[in-house]
């Protein structure tokens, strides 16, 4: 078999089978550098499938050679790829640019550890990502929730321990509620496999179980998705996870459960439940409106910037899930398309955070004082990508407001309240974004007495600017030439939607 | 009918013990509940013919998570802490909850039901397909094993991680190799007390031996990796409680037990990928003889081994990972 056709295998078994060795590799350093390598080939590999999907082939794999349903079938298409990039992407920015914040974090004996849970985490997201098949996207949905839960838990301050406590049971709530809506469809189709459980639910005349089964699944997923007001688990969890954990999992920790989500509701239920985008959209249209404007208000009055930025990542679902819960090519495509660009910005935010964490005293706003000033070029990068995240034209985080606008304008008086709720959301983070900046550029540098000693200026590891900044300029980039993000957001649109009778 | 009398006493136990386990404040009690409510789950899938799940959850359900949640008890409090809110909003949830999925099984075809879906569908491919293509009487095995090896190999992943988690977590603050995890020397086990000394001694080789047994026959009946390394660990734990936990250590060092939970899962990993080298997919066996079905016979005894080593080395990692907490 050709190396190509391999690839979706590859995919998944590179990080799998690197983690063990991992766990083995005691010197120090060892264990990242394997991590990181791991972490890049997968991104290459990733890079390599997006851009056969670009040209329009999609990449189904046979596990064991068993063909579906009998065996497990991986599949990716457009929706796939663009979620592999941002896991393998996020992941491998995040190592590369975090080492020295992790050596701060978790003390030498516990890194092969740790190290080994970043690989299954990653293994795990990707494996979900590539997955066709129902309950296999619970298997590795368990690997990626447990190494998720590892690795946050290795957070310097002890409240990691109690944050990770609630992820744990909240992520477990949401998985078993997942399991459970799988096991009321395979009861009444005999299948597992996505395509064949779609195909087959044609033929059964009762379907109320697999109504209950929808029911299940989509608060289950939106739960492990952090969908307002299930979103409780999510603050302190980044809040105290270790920095470079908060970088990698807020860039696509919950998009992964939004692509299972929006996966399984158009390829299962759209087509098979009467009216099931009707209340698709009633169900989900008010959470996320509501989840923009509670979410950004509470960050507009939080004092801890990771905090803060972990409620603007909330609102932020809620924008994404408003462009998917329209039903619409265009509304799915914004949607989409704000998964990437959120990743972009958020991911660049948190790098920058991880930058500044190594030299202020703490991270509440009143313990960042002047430290613009110390570290302008760190917080450069941390505006640019502020910026993105509020939506500022020449962004990316324009472009998809812009699509999630003309979205919504096309569903009458429903689409203005929608459009005035994302304005509000903007300016809300226009709010919030320059309280961090007064903070750190008006803040008083008295707060820190011991900054005589030290030179005043004291920039971020070399290594942690340059991918800092990278990311921050993709924010522009991407704003500027949105065309491949567009494109493949747009494929995945139509793929869904072409599961709508 | 027998077996519907059976099932319904099962159940309504079953019941009895899961509100016993909600109502009673003492933890203790709580985890003793929780064996017996596994013990009679595992009586309930012996009685549908699910021998192998049966097997599983009365070796990990019963056995091996009873003693986990012992050895988390002895570094807690006995009794738990009453929540003074929250307790009817739970109550109105879980009735919902409850409500919903009793309404969704009213349209649940009956149980047994030859026209059933899941009868339908995938089950008979497998039950004609295994014995031409793999030459084993024990299907359970060859859809775990093969037809849905991929799930499996998750599986082991995810046990791989809990033992990652638990050694990472516990070792917060302290050096892997000293201070926490050193075994108390002082601890003797239960070297005082002669009868379950005497017994115990008697039954330790019997229980490895049976894992074993359970570990290579899974082909042919009942059993299987996950199961074969829950019983044996069983065994040695049982050993470490008789004889102390520095000797179960002296036999099997943490150093062996970490190697175990690597090397199991690398091998089932390296099957996967020797098949990719020779020119299958992954975790396809056909390829590794030039016979298929000897390849498939082989891939599955590999695979069940590293199965069987992964999952043995992560629960006694886990075990001593507590204990050793709890010897401070």
């Amino acid at each position: 078999m050709s190396l190509s056709a391999q690839l979706p295998a590859l995919q998944i078994v590179v990080p799998l089978l690197t983690a063990p060795l991992v766990v083995l590799l005691k010197p120090r350093g060892t264990a990242w550098a394997a991590t990181t390598a791991a972490s890049a080939m997968a991104f290459a590999i990733a890079l390599a499938i997006a851009a056969g999907v670009l040209s329009g082939e999609t990449y189904n794999y046979a596990m064991g050679s068993w063909p579906a349903p009998y065996g497990i079938a991986l599949g990716i298409d457009a929706f796939g790829s663009l979620i592999l990039l941002l896991v393998t992407g996020a992941s491998t920015l995040a190592l590369l640019g975090c080492r020295r914040s992790l050596d701060a974090d978790i003390e030498q004996q516990r890194q092969p550890l740790f190290y080994a849970a970043w690989l299954l985490a990653l293994a795990g997201l990707s494996g979900i990502a590539a997955s066709a098949d129902a309950f296999n996207i619970f298997v590795f949905m368990e690997i990626s929730s447990l190494a998720g839960y590892i690795i946050v838990a290795g957070g310097p301050d002890r409240r990691a321990l109690p944050a990770v406590f609630k992820y744990l049971i909240m992520g477990t709530i949401g998985a078993t509620f997942y399991l459970i809506g799988v096991g009321l469809i395979y009861m009444m189709t005999g299948t597992l496999n996505l395509a064949d459980m779609e195909a087959r639910l044609g033929d059964v005349t009762n379907l109320d179980p697999v109504l209950v089964a929808a029911g299940f699944i989509t608060i289950g997923l939106a739960l492990k998705a952090a969908i307002f007001p299930l979103h409780v688990w999510l603050p302190n969890a980044y809040t105290y996870a270790p920095h470079a954990v908060t970088a990698f999992l807020a860039a696509c920790g919950t998009k992964v459960a939004l692509y299972v989500l929006l996966r399984f509701d158009f390829f299962v239920f759209q087509g098979n439940l009467a009216e099931h985008d009707i209340q698709f959209s009633l169900f989900l249209l008010p959470l996320a409106l509501l989840g923009i404007l509670i979410a950004s208000s509470v960050a507009l009055f939080e004092t801890n910037l990771k905090r803060l930025l972990a409620f603007s990542s909330v609102a932020q679902v809620g924008y994404i899930m408003l462009g998917a819960s329209l039903v619409t090519v265009t509304g799915l495509t914004a949607g989409i398309l704000h998964m990437f660009n959120h990743a972009l910005a958020k991911g660049g935010l948190f790098l920058a955070v991880a930058g500044l964490a190594l030299a202020a005293r703490g991270l509440e706003l009143r313990q960042l004082g002047g430290i613009a000033r110390q570290m302008p070029w760190t917080f450069g990068a941390f505006v640019i990508a502020a910026l993105s995240l509020i939506g500022i034209p020449g962004t990316a985080g324009f472009v998809s407001k812009w699509y999630l606008i003309q979205a919504t304008l096309d569903h009458g008086a429903l689409g203005i309240v929608a459009v005035l709720v994302i304005i509000a959301g903007s300016l809300l983070a226009v709010a919030y974004v320059w309280r961090i900046v007064e903070a750190a550029s008006f803040g008083e540098a008295a707060a820190q007495p011991d900054t005589g000693a030290i030179s005043p200026s004291r920039e971020a590891p070399t290594v942690l600017l340059a991918i800092t900044w990278l990311v921050a300029l993709l924010n522009v980039y991407f704003g500027v030439r949105p065309e491949a993000p567009v494109e493949l957001s747009r494929m995945a649109a139509e793929i869904l939607l072409a599961h709508l009778l | 009918m027998i077996e519907v009398v059976f099932g319904v006493f099962l159940l309504t136990l079953l019941v009895i013990t899961a509100v016993a386990v909600v109502r009673t404040e003492n933890l203790f009690v709580a985890v003793m509940l929780m064996s017996i409510f596994s013990l009679l789950m595992a009586a309930n899938f012996f009685i549908l013919d699910a021998a192998d799940v049966a097997l599983t959850e009365a070796a990990i359900g019963a056995g091996i998570t009873t003693v986990i949640f012992l050895g988390a008890l002895a570094l807690t409090a006995q009794r738990e802490k009453r929540s003074p809110n929250g307790r009817f909003a739970t109550l109105g949830v879980i009735s919902v909850l409850a409500a919903l999925m009793i309404w969704a099984t009213f349209d649940k075809p009956r149980l047994g039901d030859p026209d059933a879906p899941v009868h339908q569908h995938v089950a008979p491919w497998y039950l004609e397909q295994t014995p031409e293509l793999m030459g084993i009487p024990n299907v359970v095995t060859a859809v775990l094993g093969s037809f849905r090896g991929y799930d499996t190999l998750g599986e082991v992943f995810v046990v791989f991680a809990a033992c990652i988690g638990v050694l990472f977590v516990l070792s917060a603050g302290q050096g892997l190799d000293r201070g926490l995890f050193a075994p108390d020397p002082e601890s003797e086990g239960l070297r005082h007390h002669l009868i379950p000394k005497v017994v115990g001694r008697l039954l330790v080789p019997f229980i490895v031996l049976f894992g074993l047994y359970v570990q290579f026959h899974g082909e042919y009946g009942p059993g299987g990796g996950f199961q074969a390394g829950a019983i044996i660990a069983t065994g040695v734990i049982l050993y470490a409680l008789l004889e102390g936990e520095a000797s179960a250590l002296n036999a099997l060092p943490r150093s062996v037990l970490l190697g175990m939970v690597v090397g199991g899962a690398l091998l089932y990993t390296g099957v996967g990928v020797a098949g990719m080298l020779l020119g299958g997919n992954f975790l396809d066996y056909s390829v590794l003889m030039s016979d298929p079905v000897i390849g498939q016979q082989v891939g599955i005894v590999l695979i069940e081994a590293g199965v069987g080593i992964t999952v043995c080395g992560s629960l006694l990692s886990i075990f001593h990972a507590f204990a050793a907490r709890e010897a401070r």
